[in-house]
C-alpha cells in the first residue's frame, strides 16, 4: 500500500508550524498506525531530516499518551481506538491523510504532533480523587457498592485521559473527562463525603484553564477511544446544579464551563 | 563477600509487625525538613511518593511521560493477588506465601515472600476506600477469578483494567498530594544520573525532555521505581519507554545488580506479525481460566481450526499437568508452547502460535457471560488481528513481559547504597525466579503504600546526613557526565538508526538469552555483545540537537545501556548451571523436559557489582534459608 501523508511539522512552542507532505511506500495492511510512522522515521533519519515527533507509550490503547488528528479526527476513523491500535487494514491504497496535533487553547503544541496536556492533571488536583491516606481503610467488603452502580462507575472510570474530547470539541471543553471523573467518584459510596466539593473545584478549575464550556454538540462520545458516554456531562451538570444550590463554600468563584 | 538481606529471624508470622516496631520514627513535625526524591510513577512510584507526602515529607518526583498517570502499571489487564479468602475456598496469608514461594521456583527470601502475603489485604482495603471500582457479585462484595499456579480463587480485578484503575488510585492519590504543596511532581523529566555523596545516595541529574535542560536535584533518600528491563530484548509486552537507565546509572555508581537473568515469558500474547513490529500485546493471563489452548496432533496440519476434529486436536497442557490444566504457571505454559511449536505443530503464520480456544466456555456459559468477563481482551484481539474470537480460537505466543531480577535490596527494599531505595519491578525481591499472575501489581503497591515509608523513615532517623547542593562537585561532576555522553550520541552521526541497533541486540538476546539457554550460545552473546556496543558508538545516527524536545536521542540514551545491561544478563545466565523458572538452561532438565533445579550449588541470590564496560562483574551471594516451605521439585502435575 502506499500513503499519502500531510503532517503538521512545528519545532518548538515559539515557531510556527506548517503542513509538509510525505509518501509512504510498502505500507503493510497488519501495521498499526504508529508502526507506519516509525517506518517513515526511519526513512527520514537515514535521508538526515528530522523524524516527526509523537506521543505513545504503552502502544495498547490504555496510557492515552497518544492522539492526534487525521483527517481532522482524533484518533483517526475507526470507533472506540486509540491511534496506536488504529491498524492500516483500515485505510486504502492511494488515502491521502493530515495529521495534526490536538488544538485546544488549553493543549499548547511542544513539537510536531506533540501538546501539553497537563491541564487535565491539574483537574484532578483539584478534586478527582477520595480523601484517604494509605493505613486508615476499613475492611474492604464493609462497603458494599451494588453490582449495577459498581459497572456504571467502571464505565466512567475507563477514561484514559487522552484529551481526545477536547481537541474534537468545537468549545475545547473538557467535560466528557469531568464528567467521567464525577461520575466515576459520585456513583460509589466512598465518594459521597466529597461529592459536591469535588464538582465545584474541578469546574472551577477547568474554567481557570481555559477549556471552553460544553454547548451538548457531542462530538466528544464520537471521538472517545473509550466510548464514555454524554451521560456523565448530564451527571456532571446536575452535580454541579446541586452544590450550587447547597451554596457549598469555593472561595474563588468564576464563570463555570459546564453547558 | 556474602551479602545480609537484613531479615528478621523468628516465626515469620510475627517477623514484618517486630521488625516496624524495631524501625526509628521521625516526629511529624520533623518529616517536613525530609526531601525525598522518587523516580518513576507506576504503582510503586505513585503510592510512595503520595504516601510518603501524606506523612509530611517533602516529595520530588519524576518520570519520562507527560503525566504521571501513564507510566505501564496501567497496561496490567488481569487482576491483583489478596489473600482475603472471600471466598471461603481455603485461602489463607501461609497459602499466598506458600503459592508464591513455590511459584518462584524457591529462588526468593521467605521474610519478604510472607510479608507481601501480609500486606496483600491490607492493599485492597485501601484500594476498595480510594474508589477503586472492583468487580461486584449480585451482593455488592467483591468478586475474585482465579490466576496461573494457584488452585483458590484470591485475584480481585475491574474488568481486564485492573492495572489502569490501581494507578489511577495512586494517581489521584498523588494529585491531592500535589494540590496539598507537599509533593512536586517533573513530568517529561528522564533521570540520567544518580548523585552519590560521602557514599549516600543523595539526588540525580535529570534532563528535561522538553528542552533539553539538564538539572540536578538533591535530596536526603533516591526512591527508584523505574520499572522492568525487558525492552532490552526490543520486542515485549513492555511500553515504548520503558528502560533501564535509572537503575543502569545505580548500578553503575555501585548497587549491586541481582539475578538479571530472571526474566519472565508470558505465555499468551499475540504472535509477532511481520519486520516492522514495534511491541507485542499481551492477552491477559485470566483468558486461560476459560480458554483451552492446543495445537494440532499432527505436524503441518494447515485446516482451519474449526475444521479440525476434537480427536485430531491436542489440548496439551490439560494433557500434561491434569492438576492445574491452563492454569499453570507462565514458566511452565511458555516453555510447553514453545516445544509444540518447535515440533512443528504450532499454527498460523511461521507456525510460531498456539490456539486459545474460548468454543467450549462459550457452549456452557453463553456469549453474554464471556462477554462480560473478557469483552474488552476480544474487542482489543480482533482490532489487532481484524479475526473476531468468539468465532476463531485466538492465536497467542509467549514474549517477554517482566524482569523478575532487578537490583539487589535488603529486607527494607534499600539497595547497597546507603540512602538508594528500590521498589516494585525494579527490585529483585520477592518473585524467586517466576513471578505468579497478579502479584506484580500487589508487590508495586505493597512496596509503595505499606513498606517503604517505614523503612526510609527509619533510614532518615538513623543516619546522620550532612547538608548538600547542587553547587558542589558531585552534582557538577555528574551534569557534566551526562551532557559529554549527550555530545558524543549527537556527534556520531553514523549510518544506523537506535531502531535499527536495538532491533539487533533484541533479536540476539532472544536467541540466545530467550526462553531457552545453554553455554554455547550464552558464549556466543557475550562474544556479540561487545561488538554491537561497539557497532552502536562507532556508527548510530541521531539527529537534531540536545537543546530541544529530540525523541532520538531519548532512544539512543536508553539503547547504549541496554547494551550495557545485556552483557550481564548473559553473564548470569551464563554462571547459573541450573534450571529455575524463567530460566531455563537446556543442559539442565529432568527427562520430561522440566527445570532442573540445582539446590546444593545455587539457593541464592546472584548480586552483581559493577567493575567498568566490558569487564566481566563481581559476583556476591546471598545465601537462601528455606525454614517454612521445603525446596521440593515443582509439580503442577
Amino acid at each position: 500500500m502506499r500513503i499519502i501523508l500531510h503532517v503538521w511539522r512545528q519545532k518548538d512552542a515559539n515557531s510556527p508550524g506548517r503542513m509538509v507532505r510525505y509518501e509512504v511506500n510498502n505500507v503493510n495492511p497488519h501495521m498499526s498506525f504508529l508502526e507506519m510512522l516509525d517506518v517513515l522515521n526511519e526513512e527520514l533519519t537515514l535521508k538526515g531530516e528530522e523524524p516527526i515527533a509523537f506521543d505513545h507509550d504503552c502502544r495498547e490503547g490504555i496510557c492515552g499518551m497518544c492522539g492526534f488528528m487525521i483527517n481532522g479526527r482524533a484518533h483517526g476513523p475507526l470507533e472506540g481506538t486509540t491511534v496506536c491500535q488504529l491498524h492500516m487494514r483500515h485505510f486504502k491504497d492511494g488515502d491521502e491523510l493530515w495529521l495534526e496535533p490536538y488544538r485546544a487553547r488549553a493543549f499548547p503544541v511542544i513539537r510536531d504532533l506533540v501538546v501539553d496536556r497537563s491541564a487535565l492533571d491539574r483537574l484532578i488536583a483539584a478534586g478527582g480523587y477520595i480523601s484517604v491516606n494509605a493505613g486508615s481503610a476499613p475492611d474492604a467488603n464493609s462497603i458494599p457498592v451494588p453490582k449495577p452502580v459498581a459497572e456504571k462507575a467502571m464505565d466512567a472510570a475507563a477514561c484514559i485521559g487522552c484529551g481526545a474530547c477536547v481537541a474534537q470539541c468545537p468549545n475545547a471543553s473538557a467535560s466528557l473527562f469531568l464528567g467521567a471523573k464525577i461520575s466515576h467518584l459520585g456513583l460509589l459510596p466512598q465518594g459521597q463525603p466529597e461529592r459536591y466539593e469535588r464538582v465545584l473545584k474541578m469546574v472551577t478549575q477547568a474554567a481557570l484553564e481555559g477549556f471552553g464550556h460544553c454547548t451538548n454538540i457531542g462530538e466528544c462520545e464520537a471521538v472517545c477511544p473509550k466510548r464514555i458516554k454524554l451521560e456523565v456531562i448530564a451527571r456532571l451538570n446536575r452535580d454541579y446544579l446541586i452544590a450550587t444550590l447547597k451554596h457549598i463554600g469555593v472561595k474563588e468563584t468564576v464563570e463555570a464551563g459546564v453547558g | 563477600m556474602e551479602l545480609d538481606g537484613k531479615c528478621p529471624t523468628g516465626p515469620i508470622e510475627t517477623r514484618w509487625d517486630r521488625h516496624k516496631f524495631e524501625l526509628k520514627l521521625i516526629s511529624p513535625a520533623n518529616k517536613r525538613k525530609y526531601t525525598i526524591i522518587v523516580v518513576g510513577t507506576g504503582l510503586a512510584g505513585a503510592s510512595a511518593s503520595a504516601t510518603l507526602a501524606e506523612l509530611g515529607y517533602n516529595v520530588k518526583c519524576y518520570c519520562y511521560q507527560d503525566s504521571p498517570r501513564r507510566a505501564h502499571s496501567i497496561a496490567a489487564q488481569g487482576g491483583i493477588n489478596a489473600a482475603k479468602n472471600y471466598q471461603n475456598d481455603g485461602d489463607s496469608v501461609y497459602r499466598l506465601f506458600y503459592d508464591t514461594i513455590k511459584g518462584g521456583d524457591f529462588r526468593s527470601r521467605e521474610s519478604n515472600v510472607y510479608r507481601l502475603a501480609q500486606l496483600s489485604v491490607d492493599i485492597i482495603d485501601h484500594c476498595v476506600a480510594q474508589g477503586i471500582p472492583f468487580a461486584r457479585e449480585y451482593g455488592g462484595l467483591l468478586a475474585n477469578r482465579s490466576f496461573g499456579g494457584a488452585l483458590v480463587s484470591r485475584t480481585f480485578y475491574a474488568r481486564g483494567q485492573t492495572g489502569q484503575q490501581l494507578l489511577l488510585g495512586a494517581y489521584q492519590a498523588m494529585q491531592r498530594q500535589i494540590a496539598a504543596g507537599r509533593l512536586t511532581m517533573f513530568p517529561r523529566h528522564e533521570m540520567l544520573e544518580l548523585v552519590v555523596v560521602n557514599g549516600c545516595a543523595r539526588g540525580i541529574v535529570t534532563r528535561n525532555l522538553i528542552n533539553g535542560k539538564i538539572e540536578s536535584h538533591a535530596a536526603d533518600a533516591v526512591i527508584l521505581a523505574t520499572g522492568g528491563y525487558g525492552n532490552v530484548y526490543y520486542l515485549s509486552t513492555m511500553c515504548k519507554g520503558a528502560n533501564a537507565t535509572a537503575i543502569w546509572r545505580a548500578y553503575r555508581k555501585g548497587a549491586f545488580f541481582a539475578n538479571p537473568c530472571f526474566t519472565q515469558i508470558h505465555p499468551t500474547c499475540i504472535p509477532v506479525s511481520g519486520e516492522y513490529q514495534s511491541k507485542l500485546t499481551l492477552m491477559s493471563e485470566s483468558l486461560r481460566n476459560d480458554g483451552r489452548i492446543w495445537v494440532p496432533l499432527k505436524k503441518g496440519d494447515t485446516r482451519p481450526p474449526n475444521e479440525i476434529p476434537e480427536e485430531e486436536r491436542d489440548y496439551y497442557l490439560e494433557r500434561m499437568y491434569p492438576a492445574y490444566g491452563n492454569l499453570v504457571p507462565r514458566d511452565i505454559a511458555s516453555r510447553a508452547a514453545k516445544r509444540v511449536c518447535d515440533e512443528g505443530r504450532g499454527v498460523g503464520p511461521g507456525g510460531y502460535g498456539v490456539y486459545l480456544d474460548f468454543r467450549d466456555a462459550i457452549q456452557r456459559l453463553g456469549v453474554s457471560v464471556i462477554r462480560e468477563r473478557y469483552g474488552n481482551l476480544f474487542e482489543m484481539y480482533e482490532r489487532l488481528t481484524g479475526e473476531d474470537p468468539y468465532k476463531v480460537p485466538m492465536r497467542i505466543y509467549p514474549a517477554i513481559h517482566y524482569t523478575m531480577g532487578g537490583l539487589w535490596v535488603d529486607y527494607n527494599l534499600m539497595s547497597t547504597i546507603p540512602g538508594l531505595f528500590v521498589i516494585g519491578e525494579a527490585n529483585f525481591s520477592d518473585h524467586g525466579a517466576n513471578r505468579l499472575g497478579a502479584s506484580a501489581l500487589m508487590q508495586g503497591l505493597a512496596d509503595g503504600y505499606f513498606i517503604v515509608p517505614y523503612t526510609v523513615g527509619h533510614y532518615l532517623a538513623s543516619t546522620k546526613l550532612e547538608k548538600v547542593s547542587t553547587d558542589q562537585a558531585e552534582f557538577r561532576d555528574a551534569e557534566r557526565e551526562v551532557a559529554d555522553r549527550i555530545r558524543k550520541l549527537l556527534s556520531i552521526r553514523g549510518r544506523r538508526t537506535v531502531d535499527s541497533l536495538h532491533r539487533e541486540l533484541g533479536k540476539l538476546m532472544w536467541e540466545y538469552c530467550g526462553m531457552a539457554r545453554n553455554a554455547q550460545g550464552l558464549q556466543y552473546a557475550l562474544k556479540k555483545i561487545p561488538e554491537l556496543r561497539e557497532e552502536f558508538w562507532s556508527n548510530v545516527n541521531v539527529l537534531g540537537s540536545g537543546e530541544e524536545f529530540n525523541q532520538a536521542l531519548e532512544r539512543a540514551g536508553r539503547v547504549a545501556d541496554f547494551m550495557e545491561l545485556a552483557e550481564l544478563i548473559c553473564y548470569d545466565a551464563l554462571h547459573r548451571n541450573e534450571s529455575c523458572g524463567g530460566h531455563f538452561r537446556e543442559e539442565y532438565q529432568t527427562p520430561e523436559g522440566e527445570a532442573l533445579r540445582n539446590d546444593a550449588e545455587y539457593a541464592y541470590v546472584a548480586a552483581w557489582e559493577f567493575t567498568g564496560v566490558g569487564n566481566p562483574p563481581r559476583l556476591h551471594k546471598e545465601p537462601l534459608v528455606f525454614e517454612y516451605v521445603k525446596p521440593t521439585e515443582r509439580s503442577y502435575k
